[in-house]
């Protein structure tokens, strides 16, 4: 089996596994970082999205090969203490319902802000529409935005 | 009528324990919804807490901390929030005091440990009043004790009980006397005026947790030497295995064993047939392997042959067979008031309208898991499960072991919505792991997930009103649905008692595909088939279609019908503040409002749907949403969902659709099916009723709602009425004619 290296949460992890394997499933059965959700394996729900070289991307649809050399983040290296400034709104409007998706909608709003700081609702509704929420808590995720938004600008 | 506010008295004897902790502190130990074992004593060492004689403990510490073992499974509806908020508030600790724990828990006797029907808070209310209150007392007589005073001099409040003289002793003080002393016959409850923290806006106990993403649910539980199961299972309805080729699978990286399942799950539905219509019978092959990817992979390379087993249903042929019951005469008879043939000959003009609903998969987030490990010594199983209690049951029946030997343990639950109440992935995972004798995880793809589901119904309803002299005069409701038909108390509710002549007739069509509990079971389309009809109703009456239910609320006022299940109060109430909060009839031009009064899971609430016209279609704006639940424990949980409950109800009545061809589901993974995405949501405004009553359903009884309410503003809005789900299956019926558009 083929060895991958790559960064991620900025520490250097180095994995033998087939070609095919998703970053996904690297990530959660073989590094333990299982804050990164499984919720279709086919790039529709959004549930998976992690950070690779900062942009948000669904990591059951990447294959290792795309994945070595590069940096990913996922939601447990987001931040230090769970203190970036998304998770904070999302503390501070008390988002989850069950939770499940709730990783993947803070690593697609956090790249999203990264490089939209004053995003219009319009974007806002655009950036977030891939990220199913089963529990449909699409309002008050809309509201940790514009306020993750106000924190970050 | 479910109008009461007191309640039946308790004895704390029969369903408390107290114990003092080898490491200093106090632990009580309670069963919510039964007397605990008589003899049944907690255990002085956390290690060993043993939830067969209780399915609930505090632990009081000596510095004060309160440790609450939460009993029931979350799902997502708040429950590991809002019950230990309720004993935190009886018991008079501040909030941040307080450290909620998940129960393991493995007993064969709960009768209440269930995520289901929007009960949770409903029943566990009271029970867990009493036991907050019953331990604030014993630290009160313990501290009582130590001055030297009567216990009736001395309060408490925020961990502190203070005597008449002004001396103050902290829980943590007088945990290890209190433990010591007998548990009181008799307490008080607070007055519901005097709730410090029911009533106030408590976060969600897991959120650092959600938002880091630590591990929390079924799908991220490791243990050592796990390895992972995918299975092969029947992609249609009606077939069964024949034969397998393993070969290749074998032979690929990470695959450990591939087995053949199926034959104990076939001889425990000999011993408990009540559980066969919702789970497959046929053999299944497990793929057993080091990574889940691994067992995935070589799933996919298994050629598994199958064969005929019974019927197989294409949705066209069940189509046409729920509409062959509506017309012909064989029901079943639920309730029966006056003489409707009489009553519809006799008037003046009719109205028989028909609705038609899909099939829906649950599609909880987190697809369906749960790990098993079958040693001889015990039977270890974990994950997501809304009826831990059966399933524990079900394995120790399968596998021939006593009950005490099942220890069972649940996780958070990524999503359940009716899914997670049957648990045939438990019975799966624990024959897996009892023929290959490792731990294994099971784990189904969103493939496995949708497409061997345990789908909500396809439902026909059929109703039909007569009006005489201007007053509605008989009710017919009629239902085909495939395999079960309503419970029986919903033909109590809502118009039962209003109308004179009434009838409520339901028949059934066995099919193969199973089908079960999916959020707000039946509610979740009748309430749009029944607020559909009043509003066309009204129309055809010519009167205000809000009087219209209004008028027929005060018929059911005073009934002695004790079936009625609904208030006629609580319902007029919620109707004339939604007709306020939304402004209804006072919207400017261009905003099409659609009303809905329901009542179910013993909640009332009205939904006012607010629509307007873009690029020639009607689009959803807001939903004003007022509900009467009930004292309301943690409003910042309970609008969540509220909230979400609204908008569930709008994106499967817009979008889901679920058909089989030939037995086989025509949709795999959301690239077929559509949920509702962000830009669909509408803004929702939840006001909640203030009163005194006990806490009632709040996960379900806002959806139901939803469907109707902008139905019948598309209605207002292009004229064209919907009788069938899903809407977005007929764009012809959400458009605006041409002209209107440009005039
Ligand atoms: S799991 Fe990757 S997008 Fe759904
Ligand atoms: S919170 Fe449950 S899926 Fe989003």
């Amino acid at each position: 089996m083929p060895t991958y290296q790559f960064k991620v949460n900025n520490e250097n992890r180095s994995v033998d596994v087939s070609e095919d394997t998703p970053l996904l499933w690297v990530l959660r059965d073989h590094l333990d970082l299982v804050g990164t959700k499984y919720g279709c394996g086919i790039a529709q729900c959004g549930s998976c999205t992690v950070h690779l070289d900062g942009n948000a991307v669904r990591s059951c649809s990447l294959t290792m090969s795309q994945v070595e050399g590069k940096s990913v983040t996922t939601i447990e290296g987001l931040s230090e203490d769970g203190n970036h400034p998304v998770q904070e709104a999302w503390k501070e409007v008390d988002v989850p319902q069950c939770g499940y998706c709730q990783a993947g909608q803070i690593m697609t709003a956090s790249a999203f802000l990264e490089k939209n700081p004053n995003p219009s609702p319009e974007d806002i509704k655009s950036a977030m529409h891939g990220n199913i929420c089963r529990c449909a808590t699409y309002n008050r995720i809309y509201r940790a935005v514009e306020i993750a938004a106000e924190k970050m600008g | 009528m479910s109008t009461n506010i007191t309640s039946s008295k308790f004895s704390r004897r029969a369903f408390m324990r107290t114990s003092s902790l080898a490491g200093g502190g106090l632990l009580i130990g309670f069963n919510l919804f039964q007397a605990c074992k008589p003899k049944a004593a907690p255990p002085i060492d956390l290690a060993e807490l043993n939830y067969n004689d209780f399915n609930a403990f505090i632990k009081i510490a000596d510095n004060g901390a309160v440790t609450i073992f939460s009993p029931n499974p979350e799902i997502g509806q708040g429950v590991k929030t809002s019950m230990p908020m309720i004993i935190a508030e009886e018991l008079d600790v501040s909030w941040d005091k307080v450290n909620v724990v998940q129960g393991i828990l493995d007993n064969e006797n709960y009768t209440r440990q269930v995520a289901g029907g929007s009960q949770s808070i409903r029943f566990g209310w009271e029970a867990l009043r009493q036991t907050g209150a019953t331990a604030k007392q014993m630290l009160i007589n313990a501290a009582a004790a130590r001055w030297g005073v009567d216990a009736s001099e001395c309060t408490a409040s925020e961990g502190v009980i203070t005597n008449s003289k002004g001396e103050t002793l902290g829980y943590g003080d007088v945990v290890n006397d209190a433990a010591a002393l007998e548990v009181p016959e008799e307490v008080a409850l607070k007055e519901v005026k005097d709730f410090k923290l029911i009533g106030t806006d408590v976060g969600n106990v897991d959120i650092d947790k959600i938002v880091t993403g630590e591990p929390l649910f079924g799908l991220d539980y490791k243990a050592d030497g796990m390895v992972y199961a995918a299975v092969v299972r029947p992609t249609t309805f009606g077939k069964k295995l024949v034969s397998y080729d393993d070969a290749a699978a074998k032979a690929m990286p990470g695959v450990i064993d591939v087995v053949k399942i199926g034959a104990k799950v076939r001889s425990l539905l000999e011993k408990d047939p009540g559980f066969s219509s919702k789970i497959s019978t046929s053999d299944k092959v497990a793929v057993i392997a080091k990574t889940t990817w691994q067992a995935m992979k070589a799933k996919e390379a298994i050629k598994a042959e199958w064969e005929d087993d019974g019927t197989i249903d294409s949705t066209e042929e069940m189509d046409k067979a729920l509409t062959g019951l509506l017309d012909g005469n064989r029901f079943e008879n639920l309730r029966k008031d006056g003489n409707v043939s009489r009553a519809f000959a006799q008037a003046d003009k009719v109205l028989e309208r028909t609705y038609e609903s899909p099939f829906l998969p649950h599609n909880c987030m987190e697809p369906m898991n749960f790990y098993a490990n079958v040693t001889p010594e015990k039977v270890h199983l974990v994950g997501p499960i809304q009826t831990p209690a059966w399933k524990a049951g079900l394995v120790a029946a399968m596998l021939e072991r006593d009950p005490s030997e099942i220890h069972l343990e649940m996780t958070r639950q990524g999503g359940g919505f009716g899914r997670r109440l049957f648990g045939d992935f438990v019975i799966e995972a624990a024959e897996i792991a009892d023929a290959i004798k490792k731990p294994v995880k099971v784990v189904y793809s969103r493939e496995d997930d949708m497409m061997d589901g345990i789908y909500r119904p396809a439902i026909k309803y059929r109703i039909k009103a007569g009006v005489k002299d201007g007053k509605v005069t008989a009710y017919h409701l009629k239902e085909a649905a495939i395999n079960d038909n309503m419970y029986d108390l919903i033909p109590n509710f809502f118009p039962a008692g209003a109308i004179e002549n009434y009838q409520v007739d339901v028949a059934k069509y066995q099919s193969k595909i199973t089908t079960g509990a999916w959020r707000a079971p039946y509610t979740n389309f009748l309430a749009f088939a029944e607020q559909s009809f009043f509003d066309e109703l009204a129309e055809m009456m010519e009167v205000d279609r809000v009087q219209l239910r209004l008028d027929l609320l005060q018929k059911v006022k005073g009934t002695e019908d004790e079936r009625i299940q609904y208030s006629p109060e609580r319902m007029e109430e919620v109707i004339k503040v939604a007709v306020e909060k939304s402004g209804w009839g006072t919207k400017p031009e261009g905003v099409y409002q659609g009303f809905v009064n329901y009542y179910c899971h013993n909640s009332h609430v009205a939904e006012v749907a607010d629509v307007e016209i873009e690029d020639g279609s009607p689009v959803v704006k807001k939903i004003t949403c007022v509900v009467d639940c009930g004292i309301v424990v943690n409003p910042l949980g309970a609008k969540n969902q509220a909230e979400g409950g609204v908008i569930d109800g709008i994106g499967h009545s817009m979008y889901g659709d679920y058909a089989f061809k030939d037995g086989t589901p025509m949709a795999a993974n959301f690239d077929k099916y559509r949920l509702i995405r962000m830009k669909e949501a509408p803004v929702v405004e939840v006001h909640f009723l203030k009163n005194e009553y006990s806490p009632t359903g709040l996960g379900e009884p806002t959806l139901p709602p939803a469907g109707g309410a902008i139905a019948n503003a598309f209605k207002a809005a292009t004229g064209k009425r919907l009788y069938n789900q899903p809407f977005s299956k007929y764009p012809e019926l959400l458009t605006v004619p041409e002209k209107e558009i440009i005039g």
